[in-house]
């Protein structure tokens, strides 16, 4: 990669790794929208050269994959990029330092806002969930937090709007704060502090947490964290966005148009529900959902119904819950569960009134 | 002779920290006692809230994600 930096007198030139960055950066937006805005060119040609005809189903079947991988990839890289830098300016730290002590309706919306830009995985659940109590952060506000992180994923947020429009994911992230928040706010009037397990009790009582110090990163520590995390994300990740694609394409090319209008439909109101029945012991992530969901909403499925779906994909995983469960008693896991599930239903339900 | 334990249930990013710092050591020569520490109990003692961490000789040094390698070098 050659390093000139570029001479935009707004970056120091005292910081070749910052100018290197900035060089990197542009050359990149720049490829990324080039490739962006040729997918279908790039689709028609590679299956004209497989000598397909266009309307069979082998045809559409293969151009929804060569069309979507391509797609679903680069709006990964650039989304999970982005979001890295936003997260060096949340850590956990701070976003507990904002939380702590009060139990105002405001910040049940700021800890759904911070849940949802706030890094974690979900192998942290349980320090975090301590580190937050162990502060004198109430229990319903961090249990919003606990379910607003998987629930407004901004992964989803943002392949929303690229595949259905900005409006559907607008809804889509102000109905996971209005679910997050909600389900906070039951959780604490059920007095639920007895269902913690006892050890977590007594770390709450003593412990003063440790404050690792913390220097402000730079810019270049900022974009090298970002990347690092487009690394490791997408490397992990890219297996089941793949098998996504793959069912998408055979549901895209294989099944009869509105095919779903009768299972998936509007007028099937049992299938929000069962849709979220299905949704929860699924284990993927949301890149490799939304291919799914784009096919089945070209078969006719309602917008809601398939929402709902996502959102207990991606929200309420078996994985988590065995994380949870060295720290909450069944119950209360029980209790959680049910309280989301209830409400990523109503989500579906409303969804499919409104739109 | 450093004692490094590294704090985490057992993650992705828990093993590759654990990696890294092996590398990170034996390429400057350090001698270490590295210890793993996958006890949810005892990592939440350390008052962290991400894993994985690492502590050197007794204070918390890293919270959360993997450490960048420039940051594993200055441990030695």
């Amino acid at each position: 990669m050659s390093s000139t930096p570029p001479s935009t007198p707004s970056f120091q030139p005292s910081s070749p790794r910052l100018g290197r960055w900035a060089a990197t950066i542009l050359v990149a937006a720049a490829a990324w929208v080039a490739a962006y805005t040729h997918l279908t060119d790039f689709a028609d040609v590679f299956v004209g050269l497989l000598g397909l005809a266009r309307g069979t189903h082998a045809a559409e079947a293969v151009h929804f994959f060569i069309y979507d991988t391509p797609k679903v990839l680069l709006l990964l890289v650039a989304v999970v990029f982005i979001m890295g830098v936003v997260h060096t300016f949340f850590t956990p730290e701070r976003t507990r330092s904002l939380l702590a002590g009060h139990a105002a309706i405001f910040n049940y919306l700021l800890a759904a806002l911070l849940g949802a830009v706030t890094p974690f995985c979900s192998c942290s659940a349980v320090p975090l969930f301590i580190g937050f109590l162990s502060a004198g952060v109430p229990l319903g506000i961090t249990l919003t937090f606990l379910i607003a992180a998987p629930m407004i994923d901004q992964i989803a947020v943002v392949m929303l709007a690229a595949m259905f429009g900005w409006k559907i994911a607008a809804l889509y992230f102000a109905f996971g704060i209005v679910v997050a928040m909600l389900a906070g706010l039951i959780l604490t009037r059920m007095k639920l502090e007895r269902h913690l397990e006892d050890w977590v009790l007594n770390i709450q009582r003593g412990a003063a947490a440790t404050n690792i110090s913390q220097t402000r990163p730079s810019w270049p520590d900022r974009f090298d964290a970002a990347w690092a995390s487009v690394k490791e994300i997408v490397g992990r990740v890219w297996p089941y966005v793949m098998v996504g694609i793959a069912i998408g394409a055979g549901i895209h090319g294989y099944v009869p148009a509105e095919f779903m209008a009768q299972i998936m439909g509007k007028e099937a109101w049992w299938a929000v529900p069962a849709s979220v029945g299905i949704g929860v012991p699924m284990y993927t992530n949301t890149a490799g959902v939304i291919p799914i969901v784009e096919a089945l909403y070209g078969k006719g499925a309602a917008m809601g119904t398939l929402l709902a779906f996502m959102m207990s994909v991606v929200a309420l995983s078996l994985p988590e819950m065995i994380i949870l469960r060295k720290a909450l008693k069944l119950k209360l896991i029980a209790i959680y569960v049910s309280i989301v599930a209830t409400g990523i239903i109503l989500v579906g339900y409303i969804f499919n009134l409104i739109l | 002779m450093k004692n490094i334990k590294v704090l985490g249930s057992g993650c992705a990013n828990c093993r590759n920290t654990i990696r890294l710092i092996e590398e990170v050591a034996a390429a400057n020569g350090a001698q270490i006692m590295l210890e793993k520490v996958e006890d949810l109990q005892q990592i939440m003692t350390y008052g962290i809230m991400a894993t994985p961490g690492v502590v050197v000789d007794g204070t918390v040094v890293h919270a959360g994600g993997m450490p960048a390698r420039s940051k594993v070098e200055s441990w030695f």
